[in-house]
């Protein structure tokens, strides 16, 4: 068995700034070792432990989608030692990826299941993944109806802006791209917190719609009771949760909530399974 | 069952012969008590330890242990690629190991030895060392060894079980490994067998008899998680705490670890270091969120996770062999004895 510990070495291919205010980049990195690929054999849903060395390692959750092949792709919010030496590194560096890490999201058991998938700010990286999996034309079939409620602070804050327009224009994706606010009178979408769209937006729940949440505290804990009205029961709401990490693989223990640890039980539960845990996160 | 007889006088000569094929270490004192340490040329373990400081845990996940390296030097081929640090393939014994750090050494396996993931470190570390046990005559007035699953003469996780007969050690070879690391000694003077198994069978009750201290864990595995995480007592429990982490530190079950990166000049270093859930750190978010901000939450989380996480996740009894360190060595007498009594004894009222 191999060193869990020791990261993949890769190198960094290209980098965008993601957000108007610069705070995000996105990442592309490609394995040095052409064999590392295969063996970087992910879901969409799970994440991996960004590695550099000599400063540290940083869990992110991957962007890019298992049907995109040739890199890995990251999007990385700077605000500690790591993440700021990252977003200062140019493209040509040589650093390191381990993972990939944790579970997915159920996707055996959203086969032939409505999907809504509700993302706010920056927590849209393992969403992305999921949709582009979804709307590839080997798996488009495989699942019903696709609704996504996706809200940013203002247009400039939204990641992958180009994509979210592009899916806009299809029919087989009901996009509902919403901003908190914003002056721009050009801005054709939504306006209004993620909640509201949901509750306006999302379909009813039968027993065939699942919810994949993923965002901030806060819009998670307002948008919990608009799926209740709308129907939808505790095991049809998937969440992805994030707790400060450190080995990725269930041993250094600072990540539990109860006796599941976050890194490798997770980060994906349902909110049946979240609330027979302590809320520890 | 092989049992060997080894007369003191002949020890210290065994135990240097060992040196051929075994890194040694074992118990030294200091002027702080007794510690594991490695035992350097000359250096023989202190048999007259009755109980250490610190466990063997450190001998397989040292409080600080350098994991991966590279180069940073642009000029280098392999330059920002990490590698492991080369394990050190040498046999190792631990000498005089209590039959509760054995036992220890057994639960933390079930954490860095999975189906899933192996901590190359813990396990080839593991994998390398021979544990080389004696009974406990006398236990002191903190053990309560025997009430989770081990005791003063257990066998769990031991490769040889030792009993000190004043001016011999009388040994039980419990494997392979044990018997090899006896025939390095050149201890082969071997025992009866009847005899031996009575007189470990008298040592055993006698000391057994010592032990004044008894807990009771067994209705803890039929509660809730969320009962006992919510129960009114956890503020009470907390109160004098200080959150300094002694306790976890000299726990040997106890197996949290922080990683971090150093570099010097053109060379980078991974380490792993030992970690506590008693620093509010351990949990912090770099947004500044902190799931356990609190102390009473960080308590409550050192204590859930020794008493009821772990049965519900191994099913294999509680994460405390017994030997009372966190309840010596606690600077506002914090004692898991109590605190396992509040939590099992817990009913909820309606």
């Amino acid at each position: 068995m191999e060193n869990p510990y020791l990261p993949y070495p890769v190198r960094i291919d290209n980098i965008e700034i993601a957000t108007e205010d610069k705070s995000l980049k996105t990442f592309k990195f490609v394995f040095i070792n052409p064999e590392d690929e295969k063996k970087f054999s992910y879901h969409a849903g799970q994440f991996a432990e960004l590695s550099i060395p000599g400063i540290g390692e940083i869990p992110i959750g991957i962007a890019s989608s298992p049907v995109e092949k040739g890199f890995v792709k990251f999007t990385v919010f700077r605000t500690g030692v790591v993440t700021s030496h990252l977003h200062n590194m140019k493209v040509g560096d040589i650093m390191g990826i381990r993972g990939p890490l944790g579970n997915w999201y159920p996707w055996d058991k959203l086969e032939n299941k409505n999907v809504v998938i509700i993302g706010g700010g920056f927590a849209f990286t393992t969403l992305r993944s999921s949709i582009i999996y979804m709307l590839d034309p080997a798996n488009r079939k495989k699942f019903k109806n696709i609704d996504v409620v996706y809200g940013a602070r203002s247009p400039g804050m939204l990641l992958y802006r180009e994509e979210l327009y592009e899916w806009e224009k299809r029919d087989d994706i009901n996009m509902h791209i919403t901003v908190d606010g914003t002056n721009d009178t050009s801005w054709k979408y939504h306006k209004g917190f993620v909640p509201q769209i949901v509750e306006q937006n999302a379909p009813k729940a039968d027993e065939n719609t699942y919810a994949i949440i993923c965002g901030p505290p806060i819009m998670i804990k307002f948008t919990q009771p608009a799926l209740v009205a709308l129907g939808y029961k505790e095991h049809q709401i998937i969440m992805s949760l994030e707790n400060r990490m450190k080995c990725g693989i269930g041993m250094c223990g600072r990540c539990n909530i109860g006796k599941e640890l976050v890194c490798k039980d997770g980060p994906v539960f349902t909110l049946e399974q979240l609330n027979k845990t302590p809320k520890e996160y | 069952m092989k049992f060997i007889t080894i007369d003191k006088k002949n020890w210290a000569k065994g135990i240097e012969k060992s040196r051929e094929t075994y890194r040694l270490f074992g118990p030294v004192k200091d002027k702080n008590g007794f510690f594991i340490r490695d035992l350097e040329k000359d250096m023989l373990p202190d048999m007259t330890c009755n109980d250490s400081v610190m466990s063997v845990k450190s001998v397989l996940f040292p409080q600080t242990e350098k994991i991966l390296f590279a180069s940073l030097n642009e000029a280098k081929e392999d330059h920002h690629i990490m590698k492991r640090v080369p394990f050190d393939p040498k046999q190792r014994a631990v000498v005089g190991i209590k039959p509760y750090d054995a036992k220890a050494v057994e639960l933390v396996k079930m954490n860095f030895d999975t189906d899933d993931y192996r901590d190359p470190y813990w396990c080839d570390a593991y994998e390398a060392t021979t544990f080389v046990g004696v009974g406990i005559n006398k236990p002191g007035p903190f053990d309560f060894s025997t009430s989770t699953g081990t005791g003063p003469f257990s066998e769990t996780g031991l490769d040889v079980l030792m009993a000190d007969l004043d001016d011999a050690y009388l040994a039980k070879i419990l494997t392979d490994k044990g018997d090899a690391f006896m025939k390095s000694c050149g201890f082969d003077k071997v025992a009866d067998e009847k005899e031996s198994l009575a007189l470990f069978d008298i040592l055993r009750k006698e000391a057994e008899k010592n032990i004044s201290s008894h807990i009771d864990s067994s209705k803890l595995k039929d509660k809730t998680v969320l009962e006992l995480h919510e129960a009114p007592f956890w503020d009470d429990i907390a109160f004098s705490c200080i959150n300094c982490g002694t306790c976890t530190f000299v726990c040997p079950t106890c197996w949290c670890f922080d990683i971090q990166d150093e570099a010097k000049q053109k060379y980078a270093s991974r380490f792993r270091n030992w970690d506590t859930c008693m620093s509010p750190l351990f949990t912090k978010h770099a947004t500044g969120h902190n799931p356990r901000d609190s102390k009473t939450q960080r308590v409550r989380q050192r204590f859930m996770h020794k008493l009821k996480y772990f049965i519900d996740k191994y099913d294999q009894g509680i994460m405390c062999v017994g030997c009372g360190r966190c309840v010596k060595s606690c600077p506002v007498n914090i004692d898991i004895r109590e605190v396992c009594k509040i939590m099992n004894s817990y009913v909820k009222s309606n």
